[in-house]
């Protein structure tokens, strides 16, 4: 895949896109390369989408490929699970993750571990797109992030691209994956940046963090909407004189304990940042691999900046629920100062 | 509405004819074909019973009652075709092709249980509630997508159309003129709950007029008016019509599980206007010559043997693996998940 990589960089023009572009290019790309491929969600055809992720894509390819279902999630789960055991490639859309709940039986009883019931006689390649997180305005429900449902169900892989590259690139991997992979994609960021990416095939290896700042006092670990809060902290940090680390975890499930060991085994403290609550998030499991792997060399407790326990507030409020940069310079000041 | 879905019946409770017009379908290979499976299934499902209560199988679900309405079905099948079963399906899933021993193996804990032959396509059992729906009608859709003319069958329990996926998967199916059979088996009791008090509709049938998909209202325990009309709904779907909806009306002789006990919930003469279903055969096969005493005994003496040799193909079979914990959750072991795997066969002493 690197060659790949490279060689695409090399011969092939890029072009500027949002990360939403990138998810509809990604799909454009496969759908043109994989005859499995299909698409399938709640207004993904004629409307492009609700998020105009899919835009164009049904005129292009018809819509036996991308295709308008019923106003139904446990009914595109369900039959994406009969479509992929039966040798297509399907990739659904949940049209916002707050509203995957009547699929939640569907992904955790039958998606997640057909490949185990059936000792991998049958299984299930498919890709399940849900746009998830706060902090842009939307109508009440529509703002969980509730990945943490996810990484605890086993035999399903969760991704979780921050920019544009990454999105397009763990997009084309979720689907050439043997297994269920879960595309949480940062509404926020859906159209925040845009970024010159490769027009050609390429694919970001799940299960691979990335160092997105380098720094020295401080690991910042977040994912998704959260970078770019993670960026403001550690300019304004920056000022105050400290050098901050960030990692873009880009996968939460299989998480890379190999990054995250190595950046606080050298900067000694840490700080977690994520959007959803605060008891049982995935950052109690990051917690658990610093303890597991970076013990000694910590300076301070681990700081977690995160959103409260309390549901995602109506978006007048929101803005006090999602943290912030100066609740993360806070922790940071807090682990330095320890 | 029990007036637009009278129940069809072939052969009646006497065992005679009612409907003639299937006199010259009815062959003797189909009889006898109709009766081994009955009786082979039977078979094994009383042999269950009696190794559960024995400590040789763990908890069991019967389908005693059933035999008709799971063979029928079955045989009505093409060899590339798509099962989607429940726990109480495994005399659909024996007669379709999965092996006694194997199905013995399910009931007994072991994962190899849900594993089908490789040239049948039957899915591991639904455990939760008309989750199966919309699997059969997306592995139907497939089918349709690459233009050929296989089928899926889904089984479900009268309970089930009280689930949302009963809803959802009939809504794909139809909306996508998908070629599936949903089959229902209304054996008048989810557990412990009668159908009225599941459902406010005098039939189940009649549900598929909301999904402008056809739907018929059969006797379960007829086992030529299921074969029949199984059939047809089949052919229907692979001339590319779509789905159908099929009631087939029977009834539960025993318990839920082994672990339930229905003389809480339904009275002891409960059921008996129900003629059994081998019984109602037999009848059939005396009244038109097929009965033969000889081939009767030789057919008795091979399911029983049959069923013997998979109780002990089942308590011969090589012992748990404990590997396969781990490694058919993903095509890849993650490197945590490698880590546990380790961590614990050391555990074991299994490894140094």
């Amino acid at each position: 895949m690197t060659q790949l990589k490279e060689s695409n960089r090399k011969n092939e023009t890029t072009k500027l896109m949002t990360l939403i572009q990138a998810i509809n290019d990604g799909m454009r790309l496969m759908l043109e390369e994989d005859e499995r491929i299909i698409i399938l969600g709640e207004d993904i055809g004629k409307n492009g989408g609700v998020f105009r992720a899919t835009e164009g894509l049904q005129e292009q390819f018809g819509d036996d490929r991308v295709v308008d279902t019923p106003l139904s999630e446990a009914g595109i789960i369900g039959t994406s699970i009969g479509l992929a055991v039966n040798g297509f490639r399907p990739v659904a859309e949940i049209q916002f993750l707050g509203f995957i709940y009547p699929a939640y039986e569907q992904i955790m009883t039958h998606v997640s571990r057909i490949r185990m019931r059936s000792m991998s006689r049958f299984t299930v390649p498919m890709v399940i797109r849900a746009p998830y997180g706060a902090g842009i305005r939307a109508p009440e429900i529509h703002s969980d992030s509730t990945e943490i449902l996810f990484t605890h169900m086993p035999g399903i892989k969760v991704v979780c691209p921050s920019t544009p590259y990454d999105a397009k690139g763990l997009l084309i991997a979720a689907m050439e994956d043997p297994d269920p992979v879960l595309v949480l994609e940062p509404m926020k960021n859906y159209r925040s940046k845009r970024e010159e990416i490769p027009v050609g095939k390429y694919t970001v290896e799940i299960g691979k963090g990335k160092i997105v700042r380098k720094g020295s006092y401080v690991t910042l670990i977040a994912w998704g909407a959260m970078i770019s809060i993670a960026e403001k902290a550690a300019e304004q940090a920056e000022k105050k004189g400290i050098s901050c680390e960030i990692i873009d975890l880009r996968t939460l499930y299989p998480i890379d304990r190999d990054i995250i060991a190595e950046s606080v085994q050298k900067t000694t403290r840490a700080v977690i940042i994520h959007e959803a609550h605060h008891t049982g998030g995935l950052g109690n499991d990051i917690v658990s691999i610093i303890n597991d792997t970076a013990f000694l060399y910590l300076r301070a407790p681990i700081e977690r900046v995160t959103g409260f326990d309390v549901p995602v507030p109506f978006f007048t409020l929101e803005e006090h629920y999602l943290p912030t940069p100066a609740r993360v310079v806070e922790g940071i000041e807090k682990v330095l100062h320890f | 509405m029990e007036h637009n879905y009278p129940i069809k019946r072939i052969v009646d409770d006497k065992g005679f004819l009612v409907d003639m017009s299937f006199e010259q379908q009815i062959d003797e290979e189909l009889v006898k074909n109709l009766y081994y499976h009955m009786l082979r299934i039977r078979t094994f499902d009383r042999k269950a019973i009696n190794l559960q209560r024995q400590g040789r199988l763990g908890t069991y679900a019967p389908f005693e009652g059933q035999e008709a309405a799971q063979v029928g079905s079955a045989l009505a099948l093409n060899d590339a075709d798509w099962v989607f079963p429940t726990y109480r399906d495994h005399g659909a899933t024996i007669t379709f092709g999965k092996s006694m021993a194997t199905t013995f193996l399910y009931w007994n804990g072991r994962v190899e249980g849900c594993v089908a032959p490789a040239d049948r396509n039957i899915f591991p059992p639904a455990v939760p509630i008309a989750t199966q729906l919309p699997h059969a009608a997306g592995a139907a859709w497939a089918e349709k997508r690459r233009g050929t003319q296989n089928v899926a069958i889904a089984y479900f329990g009268d309970g089930a159309t009280s689930e949302g996926d009963f809803h959802e998967g009939l809504n794909f199916a139809s909306v996508f003129k998908v070629p599936v059979v949903f089959f229902n088996q209304n054996n008048g009791y989810a557990i412990s709950v009668p159908i009225e008090k599941q459902m406010n509709s005098a039939t189940i049938a009649q549900k598929s007029v909301a999904y402008g998909m056809p739907g018929y209202r059969i006797d379960g325990n007829d086992c030529f008016a299921v074969y029949f009309e199984t059939k047809k709904a089949f052919d229907y779907a692979r001339s590319g019509n779509g789905p159908t909806l099929i009631e087939a009306v029977t009834w539960r002789k025993g318990a839920h599980t082994t672990a339930d006990d229905p003389s809480k919930y339904r009275l002891e003469k409960q059921g008996e206007n129900f003629v059994d279903p081998l019984i109602r055969l037999e009848l059939f096969m005396k009244n038109y010559g097929y009965w033969n005493d000889e081939w009767i005994q030789a057919t008795q003496e091979k399911t029983t043997g049959e069923v013997e040799a998979a109780v002990e193909e089942m308590e011969k079979f090589p012992q748990p693996n404990v590997a396969d914990v781990f490694d058919h959750v993903y095509a890849e072991m993650p490197a945590q998940l490698a880590e546990q795997k380790e961590a614990y066969l050391v555990h074991l002493g299994r490894r140094d």
